[in-house]
């Protein structure tokens, strides 16, 4: 599903050496999360939480090393291979992402339409998405006119209305009050039991101890991992318990 | 429904970020130039060819008396200068006939005999040709009119040919305007054109909005350009047609002389011209992305 061997990333540096390339933001990662899985991804700020699910939802190629997403070696990949995977995967970005000169309406129609799906057909696919975040009044509001947290509901019912096999989320709880943000966690809880891998970057430590999974914790870039319990071999014992 | 065809048309907002009359007034200027410069090589081609046609016999050499040893003494003289390209004396009978409408039919007449000659070069002297003639052969006189309408020819040729390279000049610097306007929009839209590439859309999808947001753009900018070139382009034609058509001169036969199909290419080439621009900067811009 998801397998990162060795990876090392680094971000082209800009400063007065524009060209050169950044330090290590990520070095020697390797693991694999199986089919099915929920994962928390965990580490201070700074440590690299965003920089791999950058790598997982292809909106960046590592540096050295290699990633496998839903098949796809993306090290060497051709660039026109890239397109087809993305679209199999929902991303809830750390600041929405929401395009604000089109309507919510819109906003959560795009993977449908980019998937080409007919109109007819994705209109009452839009609107029950926009009634299970609780949004369907503000269905032709633009993002703009939205609270922080609706915004947030709204770039997780885009993440999902085209039911990802991968969805990769940065901080979806940032802008959420507890209530709601417990209720978002059951929902993405309830999308990975109906099949979704699902991999959630979050601080929020009462959040994580109160819905137990596997996590990856990082450190300064790297996978910190002292007793080896998140490496290959232990995830072959979770996807068993699964 | 209108939202629906409007998002459906436009995901990511191009109508609002390339808007404006910038874009299209620049391009309805140049459409005016290349207007301009289509009616200029076609009727300069078309003078040309009528004048061309005219000047068949460059120059001719008329000889007082019409005996044959001194036709055949003048031809030799001719045909071993290095400028002649041809000579050839005129047919006694054709002579007749063309001067029968100002000499009647009568046959007594003594006709001069008239050679023809084509230079090899029409800037040389006919005057030097003339002189050298006249040593050998006394009387001989040289004709030189149609020499002037070979070199208007040749001018009429040159302006032509400039005519192209202003067409070219003009394509050129439009798709120079449309490359950054594309850029402009593409500055715009940075977030959107992300969001797009990070849900899956592949580049023709997004370049593809771009061509043809900026292919309509520029063809709506020409087809104004070519319409504001129309009055200029007739009263011209007006100017022009005593030259060409000589049998009815006038504005009807002005707005029929246009080149109406080369007019009418202007739009079509200016959106293919934004739309193949906006597709290479759209895709070039895009490969920073993974
Ligand atoms: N676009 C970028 N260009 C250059 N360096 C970057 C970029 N994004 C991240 N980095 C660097 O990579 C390292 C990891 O950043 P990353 O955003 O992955 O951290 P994070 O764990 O998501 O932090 P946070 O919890 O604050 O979101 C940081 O040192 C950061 O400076
Ligand atoms: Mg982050």
């Amino acid at each position: 599903m998801i397998r990162f061997e060795a990876v090392g990333l680094r971000y082209p540096g800009g400063g007065p050496h524009r060209g050169a390339w950044g330090p290590e933001a990520l070095s020697d990662i390797t693991f694999a999360l199986p089919r099915g899985s929920f994962t928390w991804l965990l580490g201070a700020s700074g440590a690299g939480k965003s920089s791999v699910l950058r790598l997982m939802h292809l909106a960046l190629r590592p540096t050295r090393g290699e990633v496998e997403v839903l098949g796809l070696r993306v090290a060497r990949a051709p660039r026109a291979a890239l397109p087809p995977v993305r679209r199999r995967i929902g991303v809830v970005f750390q600041d929405f992402r929401l395009l604000p000169y089109l309507s919510v309406f819109d906003n959560v129609a795009l993977p449908l339409r980019l998937a080409g799906r007919a109109e007819a057909s994705l209109r009452a696919d839009v609107a029950e998405m926009l009634r299970w975040v609780g949004l369907e009044a503000k269905a032709q509001s633009s993002p703009l006119e939205l609270s922080g947290g609706e915004q947030q509901r709204i770039a997780i019912a885009r993440a999902v209305i085209h039911r990802p096999e991968l969805l990769v989320a940065d901080e979806p709880t940032g802008n959420l009050d507890t209530r709601q943000a417990r209720r978002l966690l059951a929902l993405l809880r309830e999308m990975n039991r109906l099949g979704t891998t699902v991999v959630v970057a979050s601080h929020d430590e009462e959040l994580v101890a109160r819905f137990p999974a596997p996590s990856l914790f990082l450190h300064e870039g790297r996978l910190h991992d002292p007793d080896n319990a998140r490496g290959l071999d232990g995830w072959a014992e979770d996807d068993e318990l699964a | 429904m209108a939202r629906r065809a409007r998002y459906s048309r436009d995901p990511l907002g191009l109508r609002r970020a390339l808007a404006g009359w910038l874009l299209p007034g620049l391009v309805a200027a140049m459409a005016l130039l290349a207007a301009l410069a289509v009616a200029g090589a076609q009727g300069a081609a078309a003078l040309a060819d009528r004048w061309q046609r005219g000047a068949a016999a460059a120059v001719t050499v008329q000889l007082p008396e019409a005996e044959a040893a001194q036709i055949e003494r003048a031809l030799g003289v001719l045909r071993g200068l290095p400028e002649v390209a041809e000579a050839r004396a005129m047919d006694p009978a054709r002579l007749a006939e063309l001067l029968r409408p100002w000499l009647g039919g009568s046959a007594g007449l003594p006709l001069p005999a008239v050679i023809e000659i084509r230079l090899r070069d029409a800037r040389a002297d006919p005057v030097l040709v003339g002189d050298r003639l006249a040593a050998s052969v006394p009387g001989a006189v040289v004709e030189a009119h149609g020499l002037w309408v070979q070199r208007l020819a040749a001018l009429a040729r040159s302006l032509q040919a400039l005519s192209w390279v202003i067409l070219v000049l003009v394509a050129g610097v439009a798709a120079a305007v449309v490359a950054v306007a594309t850029r402009a929009g593409l500055a715009a839209r940075r977030d959107a054109v992300e969001v797009l590439h990070g849900l899956g859309a592949q580049d023709s999808y997004i370049a593809g909005r771009f061509a043809r947001r900026l292919g309509l753009l520029a063809a709506g900018g020409a087809l104004l350009g070519t319409l504001a070139a129309l009055p200029a382009l007739a009263l011209l034609a007006g100017l022009a047609a005593p030259w060409i058509a000589d049998e009815q001169a006038g504005a009807v036969a002005a707005w029929g002389m246009l080149p109406w199909p080369a007019l009418a290419a202007v739009p079509p080439l200016a959106f293919l011209v934004g739309w193949a621009t906006a597709q290479a900067t759209v895709r070039r811009w895009l490969r920073r992305l993974p």
